[in-house]
C-alpha cells in the first residue's frame, strides 16, 4: 500500500523530536494569537515567517501550519467565552457558543468545539492524504493554459469572498498582480517599475508587503478608538458534555466535516465560508430551529467541525498545485519559495518527507491542541485580560526583527512602513488586503504561464478554450463572477459578512 | 440628476486606482510591448494597468449611487508613532546595534497608545528587549551585532 508507506514516512518525519517541538511551538503560538483579539492568524504568520527561515524547511512549514489551525482553536475559545471571535471563521461559533456560556455551560461548549474540531481534523487529514496524490498526478499533466485558468479561478474566488464591493476587490487583485510584476522581467531581463531603486530589481519583498499590509495596518486600525474590554468571565467548570449533548452533536459534526472538507478545497474557499454554510444547514434541517441563537449544541458543533475541516483541506490546492486557497496559504507558498522549494505537483515526488511530514503533522497538531487546550483553558482566559496597549509594541518589535532577518537589508524595513501606510489607507477605503496578497503571489506566475501558453499556441488565445480542463476552469471562474455580481446573491453575501 | 452626490471614500478609491493604473500604464508603455504571440515585458502590465483604470472609473460611478457612510476616525497618533518605528530600527540597527536599536523602536511604538504611561513603557520595552535578545540573538543565533560601532565598540 502506497498510502500506508507514505503515511509511515510522514509520521516518522513529523514525530521526530525536533519537528514535534516546532509543531508544539506552532500550535501554542497559534492558540495564543487566536485567543488574543486584535492579532489575526495572517498577520502573525506574516510576522513569524522570517524567523522560521532559520529552521529546516519541514520544521518551518510544520510550525506555520500549527499556527494556522491553532489560531482556529483559540479563536473559538474567545468566541464562546466573551462573544468575541478571535478569528473571522469562528464568528458563527459566537452566536450559540456564547449563549451556552451564559447559561453556565461554557465548559461543555468548549469541549464540543474541541471534539468537533478534532474529529473533523482527523477525517480531513485522511482526505488530504488520500486525494493529494491523484490530484498531483493530474496536476503533473497540466500545461500553461491549465495553470493560467486555475489561477484565474483562485483570484476570482478571492474576490467572491472579500467583504464589501466586488469592484474594489477586483481592483485589489489587479493591483496585487501589478505589484508582483515589479522588478525584472524574467524573459528578457528588462528592469521594470523599479523607479531606479536598486533594491527593487529583485521585486518587492513579499514578507515586507505581508507584514505591512496585514500586521502594521491592523495595529493602526485597532488604535483608531481604544476602549477597555470588559472581560467578564465566569469560572469554567464541568468540561465533559452530557449524554444529551453527545446525542445532539454527533450528526452536526459529521455534516460539518463533509461541508468543511468540500468547501476547503475550493480555491479562495476555506474555513470562513465553511462555518457559515454549516450553520445555515444545521439551522435549516433542525427539528428545533428556534433553539438556534439561544445556545443550540448543533450551532457550535457543526460550524466548529466545518471550519477546522476547511482549514485542513485548503492545504490540498497548495500542496498539489502550488496555488494558494487563502492568504495564509499564500504565505506558506512564500515560505516554500524562500526556502528554495518550488511549490507545485513536484513537491510530492521530489520532497516526499516534506509533503507527507506536513500532512502527518496536521493530525499530530490537532491531537496536541485537544490535549492542551482543555486543561489549559484557565491560562488562556487569563491572557484575555492583557490590555492591547501592552501588546502592540512587542508586535512592532517582532515585525521589525523578523523582516530584517530575512535578508539583513534595511530597505525592507522602510518597505514595511510604506506598506503599513498603504494597507491602512486601503482599509479606510474599504479595500480588502487578502485579494491583493493573492494577486501579488500569483502575478509573476500568471504572466509566465500566459506568455508561455501564447507562444505555444502561436498567438492564438483560443488555446485557453480548446483544452477541456482549461475551459472548465474558466467557465467555473466566470460562473463565480456572475454569481457574486447577481443582485439577489449580493444581498445575501452582504448579510453573511455583516457578522464581523 | 439633482441628487447626484459622490461618496468621498469611493471617489478617493477610484481616483487612487486610476492614478496607480496610469503610473503603471505609462511605465509599461515605455517598455517593449511586443505582440500577443511574443509578449514583451510591457504587454501584461499594460493590460492590467488599463483594467485598473477601468475599475477605478466604475468605483467612482458606483459611489454616486450608494448610501454614504462616514470614513470614521483616523489613527493619527498611531500613524505618527507606529510607522516611524520600523524605519528607526532600519536606520539604527547597524550603527547602534541590535539591543539599543530595538529598545528605541519599541519605545517609540509604545507611545502610539494614549494609555501608555512613561514608566510602564520603559518597563515593558525593557522586558521586551531582554526577551528578544535572549530569543533571537542567543537562542536562534541571528547574526546581529548586539552593540554597534556608534557606541565605540
Amino acid at each position: 500500500m502506497d498510502l500506508l508507506n507514505n503515511l509511515v514516512l510522514g509520521f516518522a518525519t513529523a514525530a521526530s523530536p525536533y519537528n514535534l517541538l516546532f509543531c508544539f511551538i506552532g500550535v501554542i503560538l497559534g492558540t495564543l494569537i487566536g485567543v488574543l483579539p486584535g492579532i489575526g492568524a495572517t498577520a502573525t504568520i506574516a510576522m513569524l515567517l522570517p524567523i522560521t527561515f532559520q529552521l529546516e524547511p519541514v520544521s518551518s512549514l510544520i510550525m506555520l501550519a500549527g499556527i494556522y489551525y491553532g489560531a482556529q482553536y483559540g479563536g473559538s475559545t474567545t468566541a464562546i467565552l466573551i462573544n468575541m471571535p478571535g478569528e473571522s471563521s469562528s464568528a458563527v461559533t459566537a452566536i450559540d457558543g456564547y449563549q451556552m456560556a451564559r447559561k453556565g455551560r461554557a465548559g461543555a461548549a468548549l469541549s464540543i468545539a474541541a471534539i468537533g474540531s478534532f474529529f473533523a481534523g482527523t477525517v480531513s487529514t485522511i482526505l488530504v492524504a488520500v486525494f493529494a496524490p491523484p490530484l498531483t498526478a493530474v496536476a503533473l499533466r497540466f500545461g500553461s493554459p491549465e495553470y493560467f485558468s486555475l489561477m484565474i479561478v483562485g483570484l476570482v474566488s478571492s474576490v467572491a469572498l472579500a467583504h464589501g464591493s466586488v469592484v474594489k476587490a477586483l481592483g485589489m487583485v489587479v493591483l496585487g498582480l501589478l505589484l508582483g510584476l515589479v522588478g525584472t522581467d524574467i524573459y528578457t531581463g528588462t528592469p521594470r517599475f523599479n523607479l531606479g531603486i536598486l533594491e527593487l530589481s529583485d521585486g518587492l519583498n513579499f514578507v515586507a508587503l505581508a507584514v505591512g499590509v496585514f500586521g502594521i495596518a491592523e495595529i493602526l486600525r485597532n488604535l483608531e478608538n481604544e476602549h477597555d474590554r470588559d472581560v467578564m468571565i465566569k469560572k469554567v467548570t464541568n468540561l465533559w458534555p452530557t449524554r444529551q449533548d453527545w446525542k445532539e452533536m454527533t450528526a452536526p459534526i459529521l455534516r460539518g466535516t463533509v461541508i468543511g472538507s468540500a468547501l476547503g478545497i475550493l480555491p479562495g474557499g476555506g474555513a470562513i465560508l465553511a462555518s457559515f454554510a454549516s450553520y445555515t444547514v444545521e439551522k435549516r434541517i433542525s427539528k428545533t430551529p428556534g433553539e438556534f441563537g439561544k445556545g443550540a449544541v448543533a450551532g457550535v458543533a457543526g460550524p466548529e467541525s466545518a471550519n477546522n475541516a476547511g482549514a485542513q483541506t485548503s492545504f490540498i490546492p497548495m500542496l498539489t498545485l502550488g496555488i494558494p486557497a487563502n492568504p495564509v496559504m499564500a504565505l506558506m507558498i512564500g515560505a516554500m519559495i524562500i526556502q528554495g522549494i518550488v511549490p507545485g505537483p513536484n513537491v510530492a515526488t521530489e520532497q516526499p518527507a516534506l509533503f507527507w511530514g506536513i500532512i502527518a503533522s496536521m493530525w499530530i497538531g490537532n491531537l496536541m491542541l485537544i490535549l492542551l487546550n482543555l486543561p489549559l483553558i484557565g491560562l488562556w482566559v487569563k491572557l484575555l485580560t492583557i490590555p492591547y496597549y501592552m501588546l502592540f509594541p512587542a508586535i512592532i518589535a517582532f515585525c521589525s526583527i523578523g523582516v530584517y532577518s530575512v535578508n539583513s537589508n534595511v530597505f525592507d524595513l522602510y518597505a514595511v512602513a510604506f506598506f503599513g501606510l498603504i494597507g491602512y489607507g486601503l482599509a479606510k477605503l474599504r479595500c480588502e488586503p487578502a485579494p491583493l496578497l493573492l494577486g501579488f503571489v500569483l502575478g509573476p506566475l500568471l504572466e509566465e504561464h500566459l506568455r508561455r501558453a501564447m507562444i505555444m499556441s502561436r498567438g492564438d488565445p483560443m488555446t485557453f478554450l480548446n483544452r477541456p480542463i482549461s475551459l472548465g476552469l474558466l467557465l467555473l471562474a466566470a460562473a463565480v463572477l456572475v454569481v457574486v455580481l447577481l443582485p439577489s446573491i449580493r444581498k445575501k453575501r452582504d448579510e453573511v459578512f455583516v457578522e464581523d | 440628476m439633482k441628487d447626484l452626490s459622490f461618496s468621498l471614500r469611493d471617489l478617493i478609491c477610484g481616483v487612487l486606482f486610476i492614478f496607480i493604473g496610469l503610473f503603471f500604464a505609462i511605465q509599461a508603455y515605455g517598455l517593449e510591448l511586443g505582440t500577443a504571440l511574443r509578449m514583451g515585458p510591457g504587454y501584461f502590465p499594460f493590460v492590467l494597468a488599463g483594467t485598473l483604470i477601468l475599475l477605478g472609473i466604475i468605483v467612482i460611478i458606483q459611489g454616486t449611487q450608494l448610501q454614504h457612510e462616514p470614513m470614521g476616525p483616523i489613527a493619527w497618533r498611531g500613524l505618527l508613532f507606529i510607522l516611524p518605528a520600523p524605519i528607526l530600527f532600519g536606520l539604527t540597527v547597524r550603527g547602534l546595534g541590535f539591543v539599543p536599536s530595538l529598545f528605541l523602536t519599541g519605545l517609540v511604538a509604545a507611545f502610539a497608545s494614549t494609555k501608555m504611561r512613561p514608566g510602564t513603557a520603559l518597563l515593558l520595552v525593557g522586558g521586551l528587549t531582554l526577551f528578544s535578545v535572549i530569543v533571537f540573538s542567543y537562542a536562534l543565533g541571528l547574526p546581529f551585532r548586539r552593540f554597534g560601532p556608534w557606541l565605540g565598540q
